[in-house]
């Protein structure tokens, strides 16, 4: 079994935690892993992709071959589309509605129209939804619970052990709003 | 005893260096080598073994600090970007040379695609350029592993040993298998061989000759390594027959049952290295029928090549970066014999390889299920909200307005990022460094005004001795040292300069009264303005020092703070 998920997101929108969790419950699982990731000048703001490969056989390339990624989990809409390619024709497209607005030319119609054309695919307003739960930091591990349902090589238990994990040195408020961040995405996952 | 850890290639570098005794660690920070050093920085293993590990000002101070260090009977480690072996040259092709005491180890970290540099330069080239062994691991476990191996063939053949990775390993995280044993520190005697060290022409032309002398042997150790590989489909076993392969030892597989005689079509061949062997195994060529040799170090072995050749009808050749292996390849067959690769366009000529041009050339074309949609736009890295490199442009773009002749040469970090919208603000950046003397050169050719843009650790690392020759001259220029008090770019280490940049001005012959430091910040936009005014219209050397702490850092001691309290 295999999953190829395709992390995406703004510069800055926490997306390497949401591989951070993922890769400890992958090791924790005995699973192979390879998670390729953007650093560096591409940081600032700018459009930023990590490519997540998990298996229970060995895996060679670091990077996510075209047409072969399960899903695409990505903090911002816009940036979900830019990686279609990359989906195979049965995967998932997971991400944030809420558009990240710093640049002029945002097509924020084409982007509605274009994720709405899609089969597989769950939207949820991160943005609002973080607000209203005070927990704008937590948006990312609520994108995750939104996942959870889908990722299936993993199971939610596994993730929340992971969360548990990451969290930890940030002190034990912090891990039970990152648990209940994920808690209110499962419900948006269904 | 082992554990596993999930490590980028750069973390698996760093502990493999940490488990096999270094002494110190010495490097300026580059992407994407930069967490090499950050990891060990961060270790408990470094300061339990008293690891020496903070920056230095520039890859070529780094480079012969570590070759001292082995000099005195340690091992150690040099890190940088593949641009940082350029300023690192001169000590490090002397380094080959000279040899060394302790094991020494160059890492060099490529960016073919260009994800964070100037240029897609390949490192390999400069291994083969100074004679000394290349290591180039294609997993993060090899990069671990091939650290220790990496000290040990550096002391065996005395060398120093360079080890080439490119971003992709660099940045991408697997499950490694390390020790968890604590090393001992390696220590031998200080070097006392004067005949060795002291590169006198009598000394350098011995030392160049068995440097020479030695290559056939180190062609040898690259077919021996633990790390090289061929492999061969698993054909059914046929009886009494000599395969082209059979006789080396390092055949995996079922070697030798090649279904060949006389008349046989003899199989494909791939040479692959680095991360190219990943995406030709994901890629599933050997059940294709294809054979495959895996290098991992250089001097290309040619001999292994050309009996490898001789098995197959054709080579394709899977390098990331530039045709270092393909070139080589092709001039050990000669002739009409057919090989393929970057030059003869089966992979793209430059950027990053990835599993589906090398998917492509093995005859397994992907087709996208979906395309991008219509109207996406490319979303380009800014400068951070608040940032002073903001308030710095939006001032120079203000006054240089009524300047229509103006030129402000900038250089490489965040400021960089000056040269797009909405500042458009400057008109070069080629070097770490070149600002200040760019300008220069312009102001000599009776350029006005001629603006240098550069930050306070690239100031450091290549700056210092630009503004000395500039003084010297009475050079007509205005620098304005952006300084955020951090190298900003990769992520906030420290910078050498940090509050000694008037002293370091002064002292190099800048006027005291042109030293100018102000705070970049919209409220100071009206003092800003008539400072660099005033600077511009004086006829020499000025130095502006706008100085405010990076967004960044800032924000990260604010919440460690907030942890703490």
């Amino acid at each position: 079994m295999k999953k190829d998920i395709i992390l995406s997101g703004v510069g800055g929108q926490g997306i390497l935690s949401i591989a951070t969790i993922i890769g400890d419950a992958a090791v924790r699982a005995g699973l192979n892993l390879k998670q390729a990731e953007v650093h560096g000048m591409s940081q600032r703001g700018g459009e930023v992709e990590s490519g997540l490969r998990l298996s229970d056989a060995e895996i060679h390339s670091d990077m996510v071959p075209l047409g072969s990624a399960d899903i695409i989990l990505s903090m911002e809409p816009m940036e979900a589309l830019r990686y279609l390619p990359f989906l195979h024709k049965d995967g998932y497209v997971i991400t944030s509605s809420s558009p990240f607005l710093n640049i002029d030319n945002y097509p924020e119609e084409k982007v509605k129209s274009a994720l709405a054309a899609m089969e597989h695919v769950i939207t949820l307003d991160l943005d609002r939804i973080s607000q209203e739960n005070s927990m704008p930091k937590s948006a990312n591990v609520i994108l995750l619970g939104a996942a959870a349902g889908v990722i299936g090589i993993l199971t939610p238990d596994q993730l929340r052990e992971s969360i548990r994990n990451v969290f930890a040195s940030k002190g034990e408020r912090i891990v039970e709003m990152n648990l209940r961040a994920f808690e209110i995405g499962q419900e948006y996952g269904r | 005893m082992t554990q596993v850890k999930l490590l980028l290639g750069d973390e698996a570098i760093a502990e493999g260096a940490m488990h096999a005794g270094i002494k110190g660690v010495y490097a300026y920070p580059g992407t994407p080598s930069t967490e090499i050093t950050e990891y060990i920085r961060h270790s408990a293993m470094s300061r339990e073994n008293g690891i020496h590990c903070t920056w230095s000002s520039n890859e070529k101070t780094a480079m012969e600090a570590a070759l001292g260090m082995s000099y005195a009977g340690c091992r150690s480690m040099v890190c940088m970007k593949h641009v940082g072996m350029n300023v690192a040259a001169d000590a490090f092709v002397n380094a080959g040379m000279t040899g060394v005491n302790g094991g020494l180890v160059v890492v060099a970290a490529d960016d073919p695609s260009m994800h964070s540099s100037q240029n897609e330069q390949d490192s390999r080239f400069y291994g083969k350029f100074a004679m000394i062994p290349t290591l180039e691991p294609s997993t993060q476990q090899e990069a671990y592993e091939m650290m220790a191996y990496a000290f040990e063939l550096s002391e065996k053949e005395k060398l120093p040993v360079l080890l080439r990775i490119t971003t992709r390993l660099a940045h991408s995280r697997a499950a490694v298998r390390i020790s968890a044993d604590k090393p001992d520190t390696v220590r031998k005697p200080a070097d006392r061989d004067r005949s060795a060290w002291v590169l006198l022409p009598a000394n350098a032309k011995r030392k160049n000759l068995a440097l020479t002398a030695k290559q056939p042997h180190l062609e040898q150790l690259s077919a021996s390594s633990p790390f090289f590989r061929i492999s061969v489909p698993d054909y059914p076993a046929v009886s009494g027959n000599q395969g082209a392969h059979s006789g080396n030892d390092s055949v995996s597989g079922n070697a030798g049952a090649l279904p060949g005689n006389a008349g046989a079509v003899f199989p494909k061949g791939i040479i692959a290295c680095g991360t190219g062997y990943n995406y030709v195994m994901e890629n599933h060529v050997l059940e294709a029928g294809y054979h495959l040799m895996k290098i991992s170090q250089y001097p290309v072995p040619a001999e292994a090549v050309r009996k490898f050749a001789t098995g197959c009808s054709q080579i394709l050749v899977v390098e990331d970066g530039q045709p270092f292996l393909e070139e080589q390849v092709r001039s050990i067959v000669g002739g009409d014999y057919p090989v393929k690769g970057r030059l003869t366009g089966d992979l793209p000529r430059t950027g990053e390889l990835n599993p589906d041009c090398v998917g492509e050339a093995v005859g397994k074309k992907t087709v996208p299920v979906y395309a991008v949609p219509e109207g996406i736009v490319p979303r380009p890295p800014a400068l951070c909200q608040g940032c002073g490199h903001r308030d710095v442009y939006i001032a120079l773009n203000q006054v240089l307005a009524d300047y229509p002749e103006s030129r402000v040469f900038a250089d490489i970090g965040c400021y960089t990022l000056g040269a797009l919208p909405p500042f458009c603000a400057i008109d070069t950046c080629v070097d770490m460094g070149a600002s200040i003397t760019m300008a220069k050169g312009a102001a000599d050719a009776g350029l006005h005004p001629a603006v240098a843009v550069i930050g306070d650790s690239t100031f450091t690392h290549s700056g210092m001795t630009g503004l000395l020759d500039a003084v010297n001259d009475r050079s007509n220029i205005t620098v304005v040292i952006s300084d955020n008090l951090t190298t900003a770019m990769t992520g906030g280490q420290d910078s050498a300069g940090t509050n000694k940049f008037e002293a370091i001005c002064l002292a190099l012959g800048v006027e005291k009264e042109h030293v100018r430091v102000v705070v970049p910040l919209q409220k100071n936009m009206e003092e800003i303005t008539r400072i660099i005014r005033e600077e511009l219209e004086y006829d020499g050397v000025s130095v502006i020092i706008p100085r405010r702490e990076c967004m960044q850092t800032l924000a990260r001691k604010k919440r460690t703070a907030g942890r703490q309290a």
